[in-house]
């Protein structure tokens, strides 16, 4: 019991755990979409590309956020262009947008003197070092891509499952990708503080899919990936307080632990459900 | 088409269109003039890439027209999106998507529903209906992927209905489907176009088209041929668009979707 509610006495671990909780649940529910609609990639992208926004932030003195979410915007319009003229896939309009993104920030940080230890914790992520503030806004960023998923959970269902039945009934498809890569952007900017713009990645990816391995139903996969997110970041944060070792990894790998277990031993779809059923026939 | 009496309303008008897909050199198909009245059972034949598929399209107004106009109940193509219902081919959704066989029919009621598109207790009684008319009712909680091929396009029908359209489209339901299948989609359709609905079906099947259609419309890339289900599946017309009449007769499944 102690063990458990020992950190307690650090405003610090309270206010980590705070903002791990909430990005299990807004990274959990939205990277289903993610991971339905093959977006693996995107989310990657987009957490990479967002590092010249940071560093331009940080050179001109104003809010990292604002200038990590220009980047993504900027970044994922530009990938939609690329791509919009037919001429150039998306997969590889995405590798190149993020590549070049990435290469401008490591350029800009280049020219930058001191900068490694505060861009140390943007790329892999300082939890434990969180202020109020940034609790804040990631309460309001949370509740917003939850609501925003509450509503559009239809029409995002519709356009994963099959586009061309989306498209003949009129929806706004533009409209709804451009919304979406908005949500993951909010939710990458917002995962940099706990997990960093390396990791963050795999809160979005890695929840929805060891959900998907454990349900056949969308919004129990959601339910699920959320708690799988909260799980993880509750677990990891708890290792590495008493272990002493990174937080934004010890959350990522308690997560990847827990999609080895759903992969070996979920009831349907684990590696040995398959081997049971492959047996018997 | 001409043969039938001028008082029934016509449900689609094709005028001297031209199609392409999009970032493709060739015209896909080129159509001077089609009129489909309500109540038709349509069939679309002609070779793999006669244009079939893109007819359809372009009735959904899936596909931009290269110049001419396509009218459906005398809108441009596209603009009446709750009366026309689209089948597409089965390759063409991830059938592992997690939902189950009723929250694929009820996605035929989202056209009806305004945003945030909650369906209500009247959509899904709409949606079980339409499930019970391809004899799918008691698979309601079934996963999608645990379906199969007929009935997987059993429930993609299913979803048509739920909408309730007066135009309806289907993309080669008939490619790998069973036989108890393919009489529950042949059933569906009589009864449809009973009630009037205008049915339009791309299709490799010939054998089943004098049976069970009232037009034919034969492609390859322009009209070939066009009316009487009886005058244009012939082996003389036929083979202006195929070329070889022995192809016809090669087996029922042309290229068969397996799951």
């Amino acid at each position: 019991m102690e063990l458990i509610f020992e950190p307690f006495k650090y405003a610090f671990f309270v206010r980590a755990l705070i903002i791990g909780l909430l990005l299990g649940l807004s990274c959990g529910a939205l990277g289903c979409f993610v991971v339905l609609r093959g977006m693996a990639f995107i989310g990657d992208a987009l957490s990479h590309s967002i590092l010249p926004g940071v560093v331009a932030a940080y050179i001109f003195g104003f809010n990292i956020f604002i200038g990590a979410f220009i980047a993504a915007i900027v970044t994922a319009l530009l990938i939609s262009g690329i791509s919009h003229t037919e001429q150039v896939k998306e997969d590889a309009a995405i590798g190149i947008v993020f590549t070049g993104a990435f290469a401008l920030g490591i350029v800009l940080i280049s020219r930058i003197q001191g900068y490694t230890r505060d861009l140390a914790h943007l790329m892999f992520g300082n939890i434990l070092g969180v202020s109020p503030d940034d609790v804040t806004m990631v309460i309001i960023v949370t509740l917003v891509v939850l609501i925003a998923i509450a509503l559009w959970f239809r029409d995002f269902t519709l356009i994963s499952f099959d586009m061309i039945h989306a498209r003949a009934i009129g929806l706004k498809i533009n409209f709804l990708h451009l919304l979406l890569m908005i949500l993951l952007s909010l939710t990458i900017v917002t995962g940099l503080q706990a997990v960093g713009l390396i990791l963050i990645a795999s809160m979005l990816i890695t929840p929805a899919a060891t959900a998907r391995l454990l349900t056949d139903r969308l919004p129990v996969m959601i339910g699920l990936a959320a708690g799988i997110g909260c799980g993880s970041a509750l677990i990891g944060l708890y290792l590495s307080y008493y272990m002493d070792v990174a937080s934004g990894g010890a959350v990522v790998l308690t997560g990847t632990l827990m999609f080895v277990i759903a992969f070996i031993f979920a009831p349907k779809r684990g590696y040995l459900a398959r081997r049971v059923l492959a047996s018997r026939k | 088409m001409t043969h039938l009496p001028t008082h029934v309303p016509i449900a689609v008008s094709i005028t001297d269109i031209a199609l392409r897909y999009p970032g493709a050199s060739e015209i896909a198909l080129q159509i001077e003039s089609i009129h489909i009245h309500q109540g038709q059972r349509v069939a679309l034949v002609g070779p793999n890439g006669a244009g079939k598929s893109s007819l359809l399209k372009a009735l959904v107004g899936l596909l931009p027209l290269e110049r001419g106009s396509v009218s459906v109940f005398g809108k441009p193509a596209g603009s009446l999106p709750r009366q026309v219902a689209y089948v597409p081919q089965r390759g063409e959704v991830d059938w592992r998507f997690p939902i189950t066989v009723l929250d694929l029919a009820l996605m035929g009621r989202d056209v009806h529903l305004r945003w945030p598109r909650w369906p209500h207790a009247a959509d899904r009684q709409i949606a079980y209906q339409a499930l019970e008319a391809v004899d799918m009712a008691d698979k309601g909680n079934t996963h999608i992927a645990d379906l199969s091929g007929g009935q997987q396009q059993r429930v993609f029908l299913a979803r048509a209905l739920a909408q309730q359209a007066k135009l309806l489209l289907l993309d080669e339901p008939f490619i790998g489907v069973d036989a108890v299948t393919e009489s529950i989609l042949f059933h569906t359709m009589d009864v449809l176009c009973h009630q009037g609905c205008t049915i339009v079906v791309a299709t490799h099947d010939l054998s089943t088209i004098q049976e069970h259609f009232d037009t034919a419309i034969l492609l390859r890339r322009e009209v070939i041929a066009c009316g009487p289900a009886w005058d244009v599946v012939r082996p003389d017309i036929l083979a202006k668009a195929y070329g070889n009449p022995l192809a016809l007769f090669e087996e029922r499944i042309p290229h068969g979707i397996d799951f």
